[in-house]
């Protein structure tokens, strides 16, 4: 059914219609309308039966969806930015148990400085926790995830992260369409774990392994995500043939034949990114663009595919390697291993930062002429930058960067050095 | 006709030789149905006081609950001892997640118990003193302040031993860890810090909160039947002496719990919704110096010039335990 209605919302409806049996909840922004949603739908009981926990902290949401779901619980949480960050030992604990937990992260900066807005940094963050992590382009592919992620979980028996951007996706009202019970019903099957906690067939979950078999029970985890990187196209085609529309798999290519230039992204920033294409291509620019739905596992052999006949390819991401560059640059680089073409690294959005079509038409204009730096920071005030290194080269005691450079563009008032 | 019943104490303690009592009123532990919930063969230390809590406590439990049973357990020497690779000393479901989340992983057991309509089976969740009082105290007052149905049982040796004998928020004043050191002008642990847990847990308000040691397990055996009557958050902090840690002799682990009641330095009572119900009077009073002198712990207090005011400190303190919870024995009871 298609309804007018903001990403949270579309969210919630959907994960409430994969029926979850535990929905942990702690608040941070910008995820919580979506728990918000899902509480009242448990309280007025319009989603039975189901458990509705407000714990005392993003750790503790993760640690009773671990017990939750080793008890054969379908279990649910979401949190975003500093929230994942203080639960990432049970992050890693649910990966390592093998507990099929679904958990929305809505996307948001780490701090300091502390920044509500949107970028990748949180769920980057945790990329090598074993988590599977999808990234959703709109609010339709958000709300389509949720269900596939249920899906996928529970065959592999192993965690999955939605990413979806905070506030650009999360709080954007939309046009959705939004799937039936039966539809869900006919695509998520009940949830059979593969360990259950049961009296009646005791188990001991959560036992120490020593260096005799560490290595084999971290390979498989290895090896089940790369079970996941071939079952998923299934999976969205089975998607496909249920709820009528592509959502999910691996990576999505757009205008990519005869492509000279490819830019490489993931999120909400796609769609902009594609706008400024379409622009270009009117105006004859050999250009596309390869969206990356899944991050991990990373489908290295798909984005090599997808990018192996262009001459330069321009990886476009909303997070950082500090000291190094960017992330995903790094690992479409690994895809690209061997093959010869130019690589461009541009770190852009950061902290909510707005990337607008007017800079993306310099950038990538840039890129084609092979004019852009190795690694690009897009839209850097490099003022406020140098104004700061020269303030800490005067002064040993510079004070706090954040502040000095609020008050370099007027928000404070306050001494001046 | 009242008359007064036998009893048949056995050598040097107070408790009743199992054997010479009818069966109904025997242990748990004595019945050769007791169902071993945690097995032969773990690799606890000789006279480990944790081991023997947790397989009275967990028995208990199990016998209270009719075998219907699932355990979350901290990180810890419990964890370690109990599922060395390759093997498994449980007899029942249990899970081992991480070290400070214990009480929301057993949160989240008995959400998904209910939801799915398992109302027999019950929740305890268990961890040391370090797992419970210091890393997993977030956890656990979420868990008692939701009043989720779990049971949760500290075995409370005062330290983390596991990791090699560190000092945590219930390391008791004036004892040595490797990180309250046996040196210079104040040795071992400070005045004046730390955390008594048990009375954390009833400013909660929750149903149930009790203390026990390993040297009453019938006592200990009584709590845990009594705390799997109720429904809702119970917290059952068990005093468990460590040879290691504390520098005693492998036999002596229950002498060291006694001590440690019969001086007043561990009150063991239990109290319903925030108010104390009942208390274990002490029978012969004891200084306290009878109960630290053993301990190699406190070995910096009894050198050839004892810690006298130190010792009188910890007199005070354990005096103080005797007035606040009531535990001087009352004429003519036992």
């Amino acid at each position: 059914m298609l309804k007018q209605t903001e990403g949270s919302r579309a969210v919630a409806e959907a994960v409430a219609l994969c029926r979850p049996e535990v929905i942990c909840a702690y608040p941070i922004s910008p995820q919580t309308h979506i728990v918000e949603a899902l509480g009242e739908m448990v309280k007025d009981g319009s989603l039975a039966p189901c458990e509705f926990i407000n714990v005392e902290s993003e750790f503790a949401a993760m640690s009773v969806a671990i017990g939750a779901s080793a008890a054969g619980a379908r279990s649910y949480t979401a949190t975003a930015s500093q929230g994942l960050l203080y639960m990432a030992e049970a992050v890693y604990n649910a990966s390592g148990l093998g507990l099929p937990i679904v958990m929305t992260v809505a996307n948001r900066s780490i701090g300091a400085p502390i920044n509500i807005w949107n970028d990748h940094s949180d769920a980057l963050s945790q990329r090598d926790s074993g988590w599977l992590q999808l990234f959703a382009e709109t609010n339709q592919e958000a709300l389509d995830l949720h269900i596939q992620a249920f899906r996928l979980a529970e065959e592999l028996s192993l965690p999955v992260m939605v990413c979806m951007d905070g506030f650009i996706l999360t709080h954007a009202y939309e046009r959705v369409d939004m799937p039936t019970q039966a539809q869900v019903d006919a695509y998520l099957p009940t949830y059979e774990p593969r360990q259950v906690l049961d009296p009646a067939d005791p188990v001991s979950i959560g036992a120490m392994v020593g260096p005799e078999a560490f290595m084999e029970v971290r390979y498989l985890a290895h090896a089940k995500q790369l079970q996941a990187l071939e079952r998923i196209p299934a999976f969205a085609a089975e998607f496909r043939q249920i709820f009528g529309r592509d959502s999910g798999g691996l990576t999505h290519t757009y205008r990519t034949e005869d492509a000279e230039t490819i830019i490489v992204a993931m999120g909400s920033v796609l769609g902009t990114i594609k706008d400024v294409v379409d622009e270009m291509r009117e105006e004859g620019h050999r250009i596309g663009v390869l969206g990356i739905t899944l991050f991990r596992p990373f489908p290295i052999a798909r984005v090599r595919e997808g990018l192996q006949g262009a001459k330069r390819v321009v990886v476009l991401e909303k997070s950082m390697a500090i000291g190094l560059g960017g992330i995903l640059s790094t690992n479409v680089r690994m895809a690209l291993s061997g093959l010869h073409m130019h690589g461009y690294t541009v770190i852009a959005g950061l902290g909510g930062r707005a990337i607008t079509k007017k800079s993306l038409h310099g950038l990538f204009r840039e890129a084609e002429q092979d004019a852009l730096e190795s690694v690009t920071f897009l839209d850097l005030d490099w003022n406020m930058v140098n104004k700061q290194l020269e303030r800490e080269k005067a002064h040993r005691r510079s004070g706090p960067v954040a502040e000095n450079l609020l008050r370099d563009v007027g928000v404070v008032a306050a001494r001046n050095y | 006709m009242s008359f007064q019943p036998v009893k048949f104490y056995q050598t040097g303690t107070f408790t009743v030789g199992n054997r010479l009592l009818p069966p109904e009123e025997r242990s748990v532990q004595a019945s050769a149905k007791r169902y071993n919930s945690i097995n032969s063969g773990h690799r606890a230390c000789q006279g480990c006081g944790e081991a023997l809590g947790a397989r009275y406590a967990i028995d208990a439990a199990m016998e209270a609950a009719d075998g219907q049973i699932i355990a979350a357990n901290a990180t810890g020497c419990l964890e370690v001892f109990s599922t060395p690779y390759p093997e498994t000393s449980w007899q029942i479901p249990w899970i081992h997640s991480l070290f400070g989340n214990t009480a929301a992983v057993a949160t989240g057991v008995a959400a998904a118990l209910k939801v799915k309509g398992k109302r027999d089976v019950r929740v305890v969740a268990q961890g040391g003193d370090g797992g419970t009082t210091d890393i997993g105290f977030g956890c656990l007052s979420g868990m008692f302040e939701r009043n989720d149905d779990v049971l949760y049982i500290c075995y409370d040796n005062g330290g983390y031993m596991n990791t090699g004998v560190q000092r945590s928020s219930a390391t008791p004043p004036a004892a040595r860890t490797a990180t309250t050191m046996a040196v210079g002008p104040e040795p071992g642990n400070v005045f004046g810090q730390g955390k008594f847990v048990p009375a954390i847990a009833m400013a909660h308000d929750i149903p149930y909160v009790a203390t026990a040691t390993v040297a009453d397990l019938r006592d200990l055996e009584a709590k845990v039947s009594r705390a799997m009557e109720i429904r809702g958050a119970r917290y059952i902090h068990i005093l468990v002496p460590c040879p290691l840690g504390w520098g005693t002799a492998s036999h002596d682990t229950i002498r060291m719990a006694r001590l440690a009641k019969e001086t007043g330095i561990f009150p063991v009572f239990e109290a319903e919704h925030g108010e104390i119900k009942s208390v274990l009077t002490i029978r012969r009073p004891l200084p306290v110096e009878e109960y630290l002198r053993p301990q190699k712990r406190y070995a910096h207090l009894f050198g050839k010039n004892p810690a006298v005011e130190t010792i009188a400190h910890i007199q005070a303190l354990a005096d103080r335990n005797i007035r606040k919870y009531r535990l001087e024995a009352r004429q003519g009871s036992h």
